[in-house]
């Protein structure tokens, strides 16, 4: 098992009691990618054909071998001069390709930035190696993290699940996912801007947590909805989602949207019982609407009842440990969730593409062209794939006087009401007074690769149960409640009130310590379950 | 059924985004815009009243939460050769960019 499978916490005290060097748990981690990740991503290369592509991760588009080693030295030469490295001492994490880290390739996953070596670090970046962790690469993702399957990329292979690697990792921070799933990294810096951290999280069995909007900078994030980016981690278990938000959260200078608010102690918060806590379940989240594309109808359904079976099996340990679980919670306007988001998120999509041009930085089209008009368009025409160009033509559709209904206006009102319903439930004085909302955290479980790619609709629909979370500004975090019959990750979200990371940690900690003893607890990945025999 | 965004709107579209498009994309991409949009016309069927305001953000920002805005002084960027790195074609210090054409605004 080495040290790939460690939680964060043990292996930062086991190189802190100097019972392991960093050194050796990089080289742990290194050995981990290349038994299990294969082919990195790339641009220009095939998506997976062989039998080897087929059956391994892909979840990295940059092993930063070098890099790592001379931070994990660093961490090595600290503890030996008796100087302590940060509450995450010499542990190895993962950042989404969408966050930039000085001297390293930063691409969002795109042709057009393929080529980009960011001149400075994403400022959780920076709190991530002061508190001492030690970054092993860049993982892949949705290109822009436009997506919910980490599909369209373009870098190929894209990630494959590593509980079946036939399956999607979900997304967009796919990648993510996959690697701390596949212990390639015991933390992943993922963004959720729908759902992109709680979604793939989901997928692959670990825990995302989506933090409050301003709770973590998105400075040096490689920006898609700016109203709604939210950075934040995955890992295998909540004290290292706790410890992460701690190393990562708090106001920034460079983030002025940053909340002052101060950073509670999260690991404190978290053992605290919950005893007395008022968890909802509503009606609305075991629904989910499909876009049939026969029909070109949206469709309602109940939700997979495996998944619901499995949320509402989580409730019923949680009341077992003393919460009140409440019923009946009324969201009416979840079902707008997407619709809205697939106006809010386009217009400030298009926005922070159009920067994107082949003058500044980036990639830049090797055909002649006359002017600079025709240098855009050719560079732009190559280097985006097909959702940022769905992405900035819907944003311009509905944001261009020419063709304006008043949809744009007419989400935000939307994207209020949905506030409005979440501030009804959380209200200390309103007749629910939840401390949290538990919900599935998606409407299904990974779906097979090509599945679902291609359609639009049906895949902006995977975000349903947690764009809504997104547009409120709340926090969310995912984590892992059992599994389906196809031995199928099904992870469960709880939603709380701004800056309430510290509830959701306990409740996700609580049900983590309550069901350590079942059986599906100690299910691996089958590709890392093969490398002890 | 109707199409929302005809041939003529989405080569308005693709100017505005700057993309030179092969035509089996583009069709593709008006096809994906078309469907869309069923599911955004939905916000069409919500109720909102007067009184419903726009939410700019999901949660508000007031004093308790909002740093008060930063002096508004000049610095140096410490970024500033790697940015210049970073451009396709550089002439002493200036980015090179091809002719501007001129176009008449409609």
């Amino acid at each position: 098992m080495k040290t790939c499978d460690y939680p964060a916490y043990t292996i930062a005290d086991l190189i802190k009691t100097k019972q392991i060097s960093a050194v050796e748990v990089l080289e742990d981690a290194l050995e981990r990618i290349r038994q299990v990740d294969g082919r990195p991503g790339a641009v220009n290369a095939p998506p997976a054909q062989t039998e080897e592509d087929l059956s391994t991760v892909h979840a990295f588009t940059l092993v930063a071998e070098d890099y790592a080693r001379e931070q994990a030295r660093k961490i090595d030469q600290l503890i030996r001069e008796g100087v302590n490295p940060g509450p995450l001492a010499g542990v190895p994490y993962t950042a989404k390709d969408i966050f930039t880290v000085k001297g390293v390739r930063s691409t969002a996953g795109s042709k057009i930035l393929s080529n980009y070596i960011a001149p400075y670090s994403a400022t959780v970046v920076e709190r991530m190696e002061a508190a001492g962790a030690v970054m092993l690469g860049k993982v892949n993702l949705d290109e822009f993290t436009y997506g919910s399957s980490s599909e369209s990329s373009a870098f190929k292979p894209v990630p494959r699940n590593p509980w079946d690697t036939s399956r999607v990792v979900g997304g967009s921070s796919g990648g993510s996912a996959a690697a701390v799933a596949a212990g390639e990294g015991a933390i992943s810096l993922g963004t959720d801007t729908g759902g992109s951290i709680r979604h793939p999280a989901s997928f692959c069995g670990t825990v995302g947590l989506k933090p409050t909007y301003g709770r973590v900078s998105r400075y040096g994030l490689i920006a898609f909805g700016s109203s709604l980016d939210c950075p934040g981690p995955l890992t295998r278990n909540v004290t290292d989602a706790a410890m992460t938000l701690q190393a990562i959260a708090g106001q920034d200078p460079r983030d002025a949207t940053s909340a002052t608010v101060p950073v509670p102690d999260y690991l404190l918060e978290m053992e605290k019982e919950i005893r007395g806590m008022r968890i909802g379940l509503s009606e609305e989240f075991f629904r989910v609407t499909y876009f049939d594309a026969e029909s070109m109808e949206l469709v309602e359904n109940p939700i997979d009842p495996q998944i619901q079976d499995a949320v509402l099996s989580a409730a019923g340990f949680l009341a077992q440990l003393g919460a009140d679980i409440v019923t009946d919670v009324p969201l009416p306007h979840t079902k707008y969730g997407v619709p809205t988001y697939f106006v809010i998120s386009r217009v400030e999509a298009s926005s922070n593409l159009l920067r994107f041009d082949g003058v500044k930085y980036g990639y830049r089209t090797s055909q002649s062209f006359q002017d600079l008009p025709e240098l855009y368009r050719k560079t732009r025409g190559e280097g985006f794939g097909i959702e940022p160009k769905l992405r900035m033509l819907m944003g311009i559709y509905l944001s261009a006087a020419q063709f304006d209904k008043g949809y744009y206006q007419r989400a935000l009102k939307a994207r209020a009401l949905i506030r409005q319903d979440f501030d009804a439930i959380f209200d200390p004085a309103g007749k629910y007074r939840l401390d949290a909302l538990l919900t599935p955290t998606a409407p299904s479980t990974a779906f097979p690769i090509g599945s679902v790619y291609g359609d639009s609709v049906l895949m902006q629909y995977s975000d349903q149960l947690t764009a809504t979370t997104d547009h409120a500004g709340i926090p969310g975090l995912s984590f892992p409640v059992g599994f389906d019959r196809e031995a199928l990750p099904i992870g469960a979200q709880v939603l709380g009130p701004d800056y309430s990371e510290g509830n959701l940690l306990r409740i996700a900690r609580a049900y983590e310590q309550v069901t350590a003893g079942e059986d599906w607890r100690s299910m691996r990945p089958p590709l890392v379950a093969a490398l002890d025999s | 059924m109707e199409e929302r965004i005809s041939r003529e709107d989405f080569q308005r579209l693709a100017q505005l985004a700057s993309l030179e498009l092969p035509e089996e994309e583009a069709e593709y991409l008006r096809k994906e815009l078309n469907n869309q949009m069923i599911s955004i016309e939905v916000l069409e069927s919500i109720p909102i009243d007067a009184e419903t305001g726009t939410a700019a953000h999901g949660l508000p920002y007031t004093d308790l939460n909002s740093a008060s805005p930063r002096e508004d002084i000049t610095r140096q960027d410490p970024h500033r050769q790697a940015i210049l790195d970073q451009a396709p074609e550089l002439e002493e210090g200036y980015i090179v960019v091809p002719d501007i054409s001129h176009q008449e605004l409609e």
